[in-house]
């Protein structure tokens, strides 16, 4: 067959279905590869709420837990502590905790919690992932002579209060995230449960 | 004997192109003749290539890609394997090495306008390569399973959470394979570690080399050799093989007299190629106390931090990489050579590298404020050298250097106001005089001196 028997629009329209047709047939056969990337089952399964003892807890003292392998923290604020919260909303980037996602309903006030004295966070800074200090004000720091108390990223020097609510002018966009609990007993709570759920 | 031989190599080359690709390659390849120092680091990024593909196969042949085992196996390599100390300190040494060679690699198409036409493409080649070593050096980091390879892994997986509408957050989920840094992501790290990134590194090498044969070299004088023929041969050009790979030779040599030091001496440098932190076991509860990149990331990794706004950081830090690779657009002069542009380009080079350096001690740093802000500021340089730049690509009357100077100087006000904190008023206003100064010499020196002026280039290579 010479080159000028050949019909060139109908080449090109071969040309263009197969690749189109083929184009999905590879689009299609990426989706198992990509989808293996995702978590498994068992990364879901492992979700389990977790139960803490705090009884023991000073004012002031703070307990560290995993769940969902990322830490939590369970901290005893004193009476200090939570009347200093209502002297920094000109500090904070959301004093009212008006993102909802960052807790659940019933953390959505001035203490963040649901009894005042008990905070529970996830910690995990907003910004990039690291997990931040707590700093009392009698822990040598460089924060400066005003300094009320909080969490402090190392990573990138975000700064959170005693509520992990985020302060102006750091890189975390938003307030640390208080995990789903609820109240067992006085001295007991549990985590990844939600209060009222069980 | 000889005869054997000949015969054999006639009968390959009936049947593969034996000869034909060590002549265009090596006996045949015309390179200038006036190679200097800067010219030995593309062939010593090859040698410590082959050394990390070497020590990596051996290096899986005892480690275990498992949360539960990986940094007792790796202390297994170091204590009971017999060499493998060895072995491990020379992967661990080549991959700071690599970054050393590359950079200073791409210093020299820097400083010789290597990057301009017609070699846009080996730029981008060499680029993807620097982005798939920054990749595959991020991934072997996470290996070790110490507590700076998990929280390293995790604030870098999380610079994808930065992306809006939701995506971020699926997107470093899918990365992770979990809802935090765990087994999952340990084992495909490994994967992609051991396969997939060094199979990519090695065609982007093989395709750096064939862009760069098909054009040919630039050398320090930035004259195209091909210009002036005789024979067919560049009148200024010698052949790869013997005379480069002898040249070559002797960089490796005084290359590996310092790497051999580092590896038995100082394998850690200080906790500069294997930080401290990494000797201690992943804790998922608990961040190190000081966390950093290891050296050849913190360039960046101190853009990301001067930016107190998570999207906007990951953008600037974007934004720094995103320009090197449009260097070639960015940089139109038609002049090639840094020996025969202006005084102020000089300098403007100089200043870029001292700004990339000291961003590269700072990421290192704990983010005080004066750090910060000096990040800051530093960020502010490094953006404005590729504008200048791009600004000298012409011959630009006073009136537009006046106007850029407004703009710009408009535009450093406007963010200094928009982040303005009272707290660190004087620390602003002061370092506010670093940009202001450098943009107000490299935009009125040009328009009201003549230090923005490019000397002739020859026809011909400058031998002395």
């Amino acid at each position: 067959m010479s080159e000028k028997d050949v019909d060139l629009r109908r080449r090109r329209f071969l040309t263009s279905s197969v690749s189109v047709v083929g184009g999905v047939g590879a689009a299609f056969t990426a989706v198992p590869f990509v989808a293996s990337w995702q978590p498994s089952e068992r990364a879901k399964a492992i979700g389990a709420p977790v139960e803490v003892e705090f009884g023991k807890l000073e004012k002031g003292q703070m307990l560290r837990v995993k769940w969902r392998g990322k830490p939590v923290w369970v901290l005893r604020r004193g009476a200090e502590a939570l009347s200093g919260l209502t002297q920094l909303d000109d500090l904070l980037r959301d004093p009212g905790s008006d993102v909802a996602a960052q807790q659940p309903g019933y953390a959505q006030n001035g203490h963040r919690s649901i009894r005042p004295e008990i905070l529970v966070l996830v910690g995990i800074c907003t910004h990039l992932g690291c997990s931040p200090q707590y700093i009392k004000t009698t822990d040598p720091h460089a924060l400066g002579d005003d300094w009320p108390g909080g969490f402090f990223c190392p990573c990138h020097g975000s700064k959170f209060d005693l509520a992990g609510r985020v302060y102006k002018s750091v890189p975390a966009p938003t307030n640390l995230v208080v995990p789903p609990h609820s109240f067992l007993s006085d001295t007991r709570i549990v985590i990844g449960v939600d209060q009222g759920a069980a | 004997m000889k005869n054997i031989l000949v015969c054999l190599l006639d009968w390959v080359d009936a049947r593969f192109p034996l000869t034909k690709l060590w002549n265009e390659h090596l006996a045949k390849y015309y390179a200038p003749k006036n190679f200097n120092f800067w010219y030995f680091f593309g062939s010593l990024a090859l040698m410590v290539l082959v050394l990390q593909l070497l020590t990596g196969i051996w290096l899986t042949m005892h480690y275990k890609p498992d949360a539960e085992r990986a940094f007792a196996s790796v202390e297994y390599i170091m204590r009971d394997v017999d060499w493998g100390w060895l072995i491990r300190y020379l992967h661990s040494t080549g991959a700071s090495a690599f970054f050393v060679v590359v950079y200073l690699h791409m210093f020299r198409g820097l400083l010789y306008g290597s990057f301009k036409k017609p070699r846009e493409l080996i730029w981008l080649f060499g680029m993807l390569i620097y982005m798939t070593l920054m990749a595959e050096a991020f991934m072997g980091y996470l290996l070790p399973w110490g507590q700076m390879s998990f929280w390293g892994a995790q604030v870098i997986i999380s610079l994808f959470g930065a992306l809006p509408f939701g995506i971020g957050e699926a997107l470093s989920l899918w990365i992770r394979g979990d809802y935090v840094v765990s087994d999952a992501t340990l084992n495909r790290f490994f994967s992609l570690h051991v396969i997939a990134l060094p199979l990519v590194l090695v065609g982007l090498v093989a395709a750096h080399v064939m862009a760069l044969h098909e054009v040919g070299s630039n050398n320090p004088d930035g004259v195209e050799i091909k210009k002036v023929k005789a024979d067919g041969i560049p009148k200024d050009g010698i052949p790869f093989h013997p005379y480069y790979t002898v040249k070559d030779i002797m960089g490796v040599a005084a290359f590996l007299f310092f790497f051999a030091f580092v590896v038995f001496f100082v394998p850690e440098m200080g906790g500069w190629f294997l930080e401290h932190a990494n000797f201690v076991p992943a804790n998922p509860l608990k961040t190190p106390e000081h966390i950093a990149p290891v050296w050849y990331f913190t360039p960046f990794y101190a853009i990301l931090r001067a930016i107190p706004d998570k999207l906007t950081g990951v953008a600037a830090m974007g934004g720094s990489i995103a320009c090197l690779f449009l260097l070639p657009w960015i940089d139109r002069h038609p002049v090639k050579s840094i020996r025969f542009r202006s005084p102020l380009f000089f300098w403007l080079i100089t200043i870029f590298t001292l700004c990339f350096v000291i961003l590269g001690f700072l990421g290192t740093q704990p983010a005080t404020i004066l750090y910060s802000e000096m990040g800051f500021r530093l960020a502010e340089l490094y953006f404005a050298f590729f504008l200048i730049l791009s600004i000298y690509s012409n011959e630009r009357s006073p009136a537009v250097y006046v106007t850029w100077l407004v703009v710009l100087v408009g535009a450093i006000l406007a963010i200094d106001f928009l982040r303005f904190d009272p707290a660190k008023s004087a620390l602003i206003m002061g370092s506010a005089l670093l940009p202001l100064t450098y943009l107000a010499v490299f935009l009125l020196g040009p328009a009201f001196t003549r230090l923005n002026e490019s000397r002739p280039v020859p026809e011909r290579v400058v031998w002395k």
